[in-house]
């Protein structure tokens, strides 16, 4: 393995690597958001609230992220939506990462005993109130866990928009195969910033439970 | 006017109906229980009052007004759970300051009064404590100060005290009772254990099926219960099938037993006069006497079953015409199986259900 030509290309991995962050980190924003509003919607009593919520698990969960990618991508601009790459894998992403967290955080919830819920009311917290402030902060501490692995999953999916022209870590590696033909290092050197920044994430959440529980 | 009224409310739980047509006035400043047995609806009714269920039919009015469609956190309702329901989160001084917090209370009043309710049930020192760090009375003791803080206008308990030991409920009941007289607070208490009821409760309502069977003091419930339910729930073990003869002045009866003997019976629970209505007596209340002793009526000839000793006295099935009766006997003297006896029923211990 040609260790100096690794070397050699670090810095244009770095770009990609950055931009996997930014597409990450940004899908997990509004993936959360997103799977929080889906995760309410699904407790709550609300027949169209809950039927919606769970059309939308159940259609995202049961297809692959690639072919979601593919129809905002190539489908939409049928349609007169045309994005471009960046937005267009966000998008895609949040809405699969959102669907995947709606179910953490319903499951986060749902573990909390129901009298939580009461008190809180009983207390003079509106329905909403209590969540924010009682539920949801307890329900944290459990969904982290899950929560962490969802992560990490997204990370690694990212790799996919590189088939929707998105230059990010992984189509860095094949832009420099396909340009050099190295493609032991090109594709070693990618598993490795992807390792790296997996284990980033690994420490930053181990340290977010233990930090919880010790509260 | 009652401070809090049911008014034939119905709840029910999809095509099970739990509670039907319950009627229940409190006034300001009373304690009520709930008592039951399992399944009776007592925990429903308490949580339709708090808000967290929905009448099917009727209305529940509050202090004049309207409350059916209230929602929880407008009624100013301080509930306490079975099992607490403490916010794990949070610490003692916290949990009691929650709802004086959401009232946009001043920090030095907070504070000021969360301190007075934590001296008043006995956990000044415990203020920074997690909840985790508490023994079950003293959680139970915080959710009673949490409850309370807030200066509900009803505070209402849900079996508050069966998660403790029985020496330390005893203990519990009197406080909780001591607080509620001193701040003059408006509560229901459900219980499915007597002894604690009795001890704690201005008034008590005796449930069966949903329906409220009688709404009274300690003592006309376990002396004067008006229905069979109620009497056999408070210890009245014998029923007998009585039939009007003659009306006396004052309030009692001649009555004709089915084996053709006459009761008199003056002890009336407010009743009108029936015709045929059921005679209830304690075991503890019925005389045993030698075969062919005592007068012509309120006497049964009966012969001796099973017996048990009971500490205080034995207890013997006794079989007679009109069937088998529950009889406390004196310890110092124990009948014999098959020894044929006559029983005594006093005129003032029959409860006419
Ligand atoms: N959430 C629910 N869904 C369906 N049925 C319920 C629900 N809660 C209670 N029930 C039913 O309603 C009836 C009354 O229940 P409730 O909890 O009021 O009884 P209770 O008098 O408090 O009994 P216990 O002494 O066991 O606490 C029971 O038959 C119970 O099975
Ligand atoms: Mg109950």
């Amino acid at each position: 393995m040609d260790f100096t030509f690794i070397i050699d290309k670090l810095p244009v991995f770095a770009l990609g690597a950055v931009m996997t962050i930014e597409l990450t980190v940004l899908s997990i924003i509004f993936g959360s958001i997103l799977g929080l509003i889906a995760a309410l919607a699904k407790i709550s009593k609300k027949k169209p609230l809950v039927y919606a919520a769970s059309f939308y698990t159940w259609i995202i969960r049961g297809t692959p992220l690639l072919v979601q990618l593919y129809f905002i991508y190539y489908g939409l601009p049928k349609v007169g939506i045309e994005l471009d790459p960046f937005p267009a894998a966000v998008i895609g992403m949040s809405i699969c990462g959102g669907a995947y967290i709606t179910e953490i955080i319903r499951a986060g919830i749902e573990s909390i005993d129901k009298g939580q819920m009461e008190a809180a009311r009983s207390l003079g917290m509106s329905y909403l109130q209590a969540m924010r402030r009682v539920i949801i902060p307890q329900a944290l501490r459990r969904m982290l866990p899950p929560m962490g692995n969802e992560f990490i999953a997204l990370l690694k999916d990212s790799s996919l928009v590189s088939t929707i022209a998105m230059v990010e870590l992984m189509r860095t590696a094949t832009q420099i195969n396909a340009a050099t033909f190295k493609s032991i290092e090109a594709f070693f050197a990618a598993g490795v910033f992807y390792l790296f920044l997996t284990t980033i994430f690994t420490v930053i959440f181990n340290r977010l439970e233990h930090k919880l529980s010790i509260n | 006017m009652a401070l809090l009224s049911l008014k034939n409310i119905s709840v029910a739980y999809g095509k099970n109906v739990v509670l039907k047509n319950l009627n229940l006035d409190v006034e300001k400043g009373e304690l009520v229980s709930l008592l039951g047995p399992s399944g009776c609806g007592k925990t429903t009714t308490l949580r339709l009052i708090g808000g967290f269920v929905e009448a099917k039919n009727g209305r529940f009015v509050f202090n004049g007004k309207d409350y059916t469609k209230i929602p929880v956190h407008k009624r100013n309702f301080g509930f306490v759970f079975q099992n607490y329901a403490l916010f794990p989160h949070l610490t003692v001084f916290d949990n009691v300051a929650f709802g004086l917090k959401q009232r946009n209370i001043p920090k030095n009043e907070i504070k000021k009064r969360v301190m007075e309710i934590l001296e008043t049930v006995g956990l000044k020192d415990y203020a920074d404590r997690s909840p985790r760090e508490l023994s079950g009375g003293q959680k139970q003791r915080v959710a009673l100060a949490r409850a309370l803080v807030i200066q509900p206008d009803l505070l209402l308990l849900d079996e508050p005290l069966s998660n403790l030991d029985a020496k330390l409920r005893v203990k519990m009941r009197l406080e909780i009772r001591k607080i509620q007289q001193e701040y003059n607070i408006t509560a229901i208490y459900v219980t499915h254990d007597q002894e604690e009821c009795f001890s704690i409760s201005d008034r008590v309502a005796v449930m069966n099926n949903g329906v409220i069977e009688q709404l009274d003091t300690p003592q006309k419930i376990y002396n004067l219960p008006r229905t069979e339910f109620v009497a056999n729930f408070v210890g009245f073990e014998n029923f007998i099938e009585l039939e009007l003869e003659a009306k006396e002045r004052g309030g009692g009866g001649f009555y004709k037993l089915k084996n053709g003997q006459r009761f008199k019976v003056t002890h009336f629970n407010g009743r009108e006069y029936e015709r045929y209505v059921k005679g209830a007596i304690r075991p503890e209340e019925i005389d045993i006497l030698n075969e062919g002793g005592g007068k012509e009526t309120n006497t049964l000839k009966g012969i001796i079953g099973i017996s048990t000793f009971l500490g205080k006295h034995y207890q013997y099935v006794v079989e007679t015409e009109v069937g088998r009766l529950l009889v406390n006997g004196s310890a110092h003297k124990r009948y014999e199986k098959g020894e044929r006896v006559t029983l005594y029923f006093p005129e003032d211990k029959i409860v006419l259900v």
